[in-house]
């Protein structure tokens, strides 16, 4: 197999005494489609913030490949209104291009309308088709997306992942992609790490969604999951997000035989599922 | 004729306006008003240890600044007190420690108003050469980092993921600051340095499309409010440096009022 474009060795980082990342390691190699889901809260931007170098881990390290280039989309960008700042200059932010070449990638993303606009001024979608056009102009090696359709309504949505594939298709990029949505996502993802603090489970698509710790992280019925997460473990977090039992990665066990199914509260966002497996 | 100590005033003066115009844009967009304020603060303290040591002061007051830079820097990289406490703590202390090292100071009659409020008609040809160079200094490695620390304004995250050294472009930005305002106490003083850096770049935000526009604009306003603070003090006879900062904020005025009416004028 080919040298992995970035990779992070046993990432370990703790908010004081909350640990975010427990021995995470990922390795995104060229031309891969990696998902990352998880429920709120579950440490997956601190995880990509670490492997982009924005935040330093307590132990392991991140390599990446010489000459990588990464396009980064973040979740959210607000240009505050203090700075101004029009469309074609946010395009030019890290790399110079002709307005010829701005027009063009905005054309390509459909939000040509717009290049004269503030950037303050957009909606949600129109900010993330301009930063989608901004990482065409990079050209990256590497292209990450922070859950891109947030903000976005659900037509918008399934429009802006095709964008996202079309995008990657002509770039010829891998692509690390933090997602909620699970079903547009799956479809076209080659690989999914299914993410909470540590890696919980990883592979294809199809062998994650029968992968009991898949199924316990986001429900078994995840067909009514979207946004929503029934979130039952077949393992326990203490409070610093240390597992205390059950996972220790051995997938080989049945999980059924393990009976101290707790759904428990993160102090997150996260939505339990109201003990439907007693 | 123009008088010599008038000329120089006027030349000192927009100089360090073209120069505070960049950098007064930057302080806006980052909201670093109170850490400019601090560094201003901690220069008072720069001129008494000039004056125990037998340095020249706008070496002592430059070189306080750039150690408070570095101090809060490093400072800032802990999170178990704010920022704006460690920037306040920092600030009042060495200002009071100025002035207690100032009373040791003997023999010497220190005019604390000027560097209160800043002495720009007694600037000096030094004055000048210390502005020109380190000004130019200054404004050519903003220029340099421009587009980097520009990106990194707009999102720390796009700039660290696409390599550019956030860490290392803040402290060269800090300390790039504190070199502006160890220069600029001596024409406006400790407690005017922050305005003359921010309200003509808030003003020069009603008129700007891009950031390149709002920072040349910031620098003309700048250079207006001082021309106009002269001559406000040179006709009715007020202290230069408070003139120059209500030239700069009736210039502020004047732009909020006229800048709906030429949007207006434009579409």
């Amino acid at each position: 197999m080919t040298a992995p474009l970035i990779e992070g060795r046993d990432l370990i980082l703790s908010f004081g005494n909350e640990r975010v990342l427990d021995q995470v390691s990922l390795a995104i190699h060229p031309g891969e489609i990696i998902t990352l889901i998880g429920p709120n809260g579950a440490g997956k931007s601190t995880l990509v913030k670490t492997l982009l170098g924005l935040q330093k881990p307590d132990s392991g390290e991140v390599v990446r490949k010489r000459g990588l280039t990464i396009g980064y989309v973040p979740q959210k960008l607000a240009i505050d209104q203090v700075l101004p700042m029009t469309v074609k200059r946010f395009l030019t932010l890290t790399r110079s291009a002709s307005r010829t070449e701005c027009e063009g990638v905005l054309g390509q993303v459909g939000a040509g309308h717009v290049i004269d606009a503030q950037m303050s001024q957009l909606s949600g979608g129109e900010t993330q088709r301009v930063m989608l056009a901004r990482t065409l102009l990079l050209r990256p090696n590497l292209l990450v997306l922070d859950e891109p359709t947030q903000g976005v309504d659900v037509s918008g949505q399934a429009e802006l992942y095709r964008l996202i594939d079309d995008i990657r298709r002509e770039l010829d990029c891998a692509v690390l992609m933090i997602s909620h949505d699970l079903h547009l996502v799956m479809a076209k993802t080659d690989q999914v790490v299914c993410f909470n603090r540590h890696v919980c489970c990883h592979g294809q698509p199809e062998t994650v969604r029968q992968h009991p710790e898949y199924r316990s992280l986001f429900g078994v019925r995840e067909a009514d999951a979207i946004g929503i997460y029934h979130h039952e473990h077949d393992h326990e977090h203490d409070l610093s997000g240390h597992v205390v039992g059950g996972c220790g990665h051995d997938h080989t066990h049945d999980h059924s035989h393990d009976h101290h199914h707790h759904a428990h509260d993160h102090g997150t966002t996260v939505k339990e599922g109201a003990g439907t497996h007693q | 004729m123009m008088d010599d100590f008038l000329f120089r005033a006027v030349l000192g003066g927009v100089l360090l306006a073209v120069v505070c115009g960049p950098f007064g844009a930057f302080i806006v967009w980052r909201r670093m008003a109170f850490f400019g304020d601090m560094l201003a603060h901690t220069a008072l303290l720069g001129v008494a240890l000039g004056l125990l040591i037998g340095v020249d002061v706008r070496i002592g007051m430059i070189a306080t600044c750039l150690a408070a830079a570095l101090i809060l820097a490093f400072g800032q990289r802990q999170s178990r007190i704010g920022n704006d406490t460690v920037l306040g703590m920092l600030a009042h202390s060495t200002l009071a420690l100025g002035m207690v090292a100032l009373a040791f100071v003997q023999g010497v009659a220190i005019d604390l108003m000027a560097y209160l409020f800043g002495d720009i008609l007694a600037v000096n040809a030094a004055d000048i050469w210390l502005l020109g160079v380190g000004g130019a200094f200054a404004l050519g490695i903003l220029t340099w980092m421009w587009r980097p620390l520009l990106a990194l304004t707009v999102s720390p995250e796009i700039a660290a993921a696409e390599s550019i050294p956030v860490e290392r472009l803040r402290l060269i930005f800090m300390l790039l600051m504190a070199l502006v305002i160890g220069m600029a106490i001596k024409i406006v003083g400790v407690l005017l340095i922050t305005a003359l850096l921010i309200v003509p770049a808030a003003s020069a935000r009603f008129f700007a499309r891009t950031p390149e526009q709002m920072a040349i604009g910031a620098g003309m306003f700048g250079a207006a409010a001082v021309l106009a603070g002269i001559a406000l003090s040179w006709h009715v006879d007020t202290p230069a440096g408070p003139s120059i900062v209500i030239s700069a904020a009736a210039i502020f005025i004047l732009s909020a009022g006229f800048a709906p009416v030429m949007r207006k004028l434009v579409s």
